[in-house]
């Protein structure tokens, strides 16, 4: 039996499954006992399916011990952020307004995570309706960064971030609109990734906004995210925007790490200024490495890329403030009745029922959404974003022709304290500042540990990004800089964040 | 740039149906003032020429056989709503009185 169940990977597992060295209940067992010990403390889950989990465990074992030939990856446990839909288990976006919702159908994903046996631990906290970098926004509490838990574990993917950072799964679901897979990974010294739009079914995704969403996987190896993303990815005819054609080979990709001759952008306009001086520092050791192993560096321009933050704060206003009218108190969801009107109409339950169930951010954001789209101010506000998301494209293309793939510190800081940027809606918005730009044009990202930086001692995070269906790249250069960084560290990053049993235990 | 007043932000909001209290208000045109600002300089992007994006991929109607498939039972589709009726959801009156 080896070491401790709960650190080992998924690819780790796998092999110790696939060779009958432990069971799927044993693990499941393992990784419910550890959220039993730190979860109070982290707040990872909304919601834990100990029974559920086990019952998925029990059935994979028996269909082992039966012979039956099983996916790679069948009874590794996993966690699903609660923005997708899940069968008989309460889906509440971290929102009050579908408190208690428990989705009649499975989300694409997560039919395929049953399909492959993984079991599925629970559901992972969020900001509501995945709107913020921290967690703060979610209706029932934030979670908290294993690294120092009085700082944030990023957003909106803070749970699934926290879940696997403090070893309670070895995966997790996590979907980034602007950043909410890649910033939380940064901080948390996780892996994350963001495929490219399309490659994961958007189906049974509670919409933030379609033309951003993705779904994708959070880990602690990059491997794992590997094996994850080929179980998640691929084809499927209830999402119309599902991207017709196989999965890239992400997997091989990571396996191999292989960056020999590979041309490595730097971005100008997303280094430097703006970016903490721990967290630029380890940035360009990594590129060193990078170099050392292979690669080569040249520096591209992407001037439009100073007008996403603001092009991103229309759009995804706009496609939230119309996703977001489907919670009306009619079909599913909280229902209140406006104080003091004898016989409200629908339209006076629907306004009473989202000032209750709504937080101040999807308030804020739905409003600002509706502004932007009125009459008589779209052109100068929606129209013009949607102009400038094209010159962001056009920026990416270009600089795609000079290098394969571009890479940047995923974000500007390591964690900050709870608090800190609540009151300040714009400074929480610039956290997504180096991973917005792939959101509006689609392009897929990931983000790999690169270090503690020197002031805060706080993980910081290296992103990479490749053109659309060029995911496997991001894995190689992931891998290669990975394999580096652990061998000069001596192990994984996570190996040095502080043990939180004892911490609960005082 | 911004000249959002609380009464265009009041009038924003009924039409997001949303009710917001009096404090609610005050803080959201402050907050809604500063942001706005910030996103207004996508207008200064040299944006002329440039054709309106509005998704990451060229989009196509996507259709599909029209033949009858699996779906959600009315048991299932009712099952979260806050009122049912009759294998219907019930709803408050959406006509006014007179």
């Amino acid at each position: 039996m080896t070491a401790d169940l709960t650190r080992a990977t998924a690819a780790e597992l796998a092999e110790l499954l696939t060779r009958g060295e432990t069971s799927s209940r044993e693990v499941t067992q393992a990784l419910l006992e550890r959220t039993g010990a730190v979860d109070e403390a982290v707040h990872s889950y909304l919601h834990v399916d100990t029974s559920g989990a086990l019952a998925a465990a029990d059935d994979v074992d028996r269909r082992r011990g039966a012979g039956e030939d099983l996916h790679p990856l069948a009874g590794v446990p996993i966690a699903v952020k609660d923005v997708m839909t899940t069968r008989g288990l309460p889906t509440t976006c971290g929102s009050r307004i579908l408190e208690g919702w428990v989705p009649p159908y499975d989300a694409t994903l997560v039919t395929r995570l049953r399909a492959a046996g993984m079991p599925i631990l629970g559901k992972t906290n969020m900001d509501e309706f995945a709107m913020g970098s921290s967690t703060e926004h979610s209706a029932y509490g934030p979670s908290r960064n294993p690294w120092d838990l009085g700082r944030i574990p990023g957003g909106s993917g803070g749970g699934s971030s926290s879940v696997v950072a403090s070893f309670q799964a070895p995966l997790a679901i996590g979907t980034d609109t602007g950043g909410s897979i890649r910033q939380p990974a940064a901080v948390t010294g996780t892996v994350g990734t963001k495929p490219t739009y399309g490659g994961v079914s958007r189906y049974g995704l509670v919409a933030l906004a379609s033309s951003l969403d993705q779904a994708g996987p959070c880990s602690r190896t990059v491997l794992d995210a590997a094996l994850l993303h080929e179980v998640i990815g691929g084809h499927d005819p209830m999402d119309s925007t599902s991207i017709d054609a196989p999965v890239p080979p992400v997997v091989d990709a990571a396996r191999r790490a292989d960056v020999t001759g590979l041309r490595i952008g730097i971005v100008r306009e997303l280094t430097g200024e703006g970016f903490q001086a721990g967290v630029q520092r380890r940035f360009d050791e990594a590129v060193q490495h990078l170099v050392d192993a292979g690669a080569e560096v040249v520096e591209v321009s992407c001037p439009s890329f100073t007008y996403a933050l603001a092009a991103y704060y229309l759009i995804l206003p706009s496609e939230a403030s119309s996703n977001l009218a489907k919670f009306d108190a009619m079909r599913y969801g909280l229902r209140v009745a406006p104080d003091g009107v004898a016989a409200p109409s629908a339209e006076q339950v629907m306004a009473a029922t989202r000032e209750a169930g709504f937080g101040p951010e999807v308030k804020r954001r739905i409003i600002l959404g509706t502004y932007a789209l009125s009459s008589g101010y779209y052109d100068a506000y929606y129209g013009s974003a949607q102009k400038v998301r094209r010159l962001i494209a056009d920026d990416f293309a270009r600089a795609f022709g000079t290098a394969d793939v571009l890479v940047s510190p995923t974000a500007p800081t390591t964690a900050f304290p709870f608090g800190d940027k609540l009151e300040d809606p714009m400074a929480m918005y610039l956290n997504d500042i180096a991973t917005i730009p792939a959101n509006l044009a689609g392009i897929p990202g990931i983000s790999v540990p690169s270090g503690l930086a020197d002031e805060d001692g706080l993980p910081a995070g290296f992103q990479v990004l490749a053109p659309a269906m060029a995911d496997d790249r991001l894995y190689a250069v992931a891998a290669a800089l990975e394999a580096r960084l652990t061998a000069a560290w001596g192990g994984h990053l996570l190996d040095r964040a502080p043990e939180l049993t004892t911490e609960v235990s005082r | 740039m911004s000249d959002l007043t609380r009464d265009d932000v009041a009038h924003l909001a009924g039409l997001a149906r949303i009710d917001l209290t009096d404090d609610e208000l005050d803080r959201m045109v402050g907050e809604l003032g500063v942001i706005l600002e910030a996103v207004a300089t996508v207008q200064q992007a040299p944006i002329a020429d440039a054709e309106p994006m509005s998704h990451p991929m060229p989009l196509v109607n996507v259709t599909r056989p029209d033949v009858v498939r699996p779906s959600l039972t009315p048991e299932e589709a009712l099952a979260g709503a806050p009122d049912a009726e009759e294998q219907r959801f019930s709803v408050p009156r959406i006509l006014d009185d007179e």
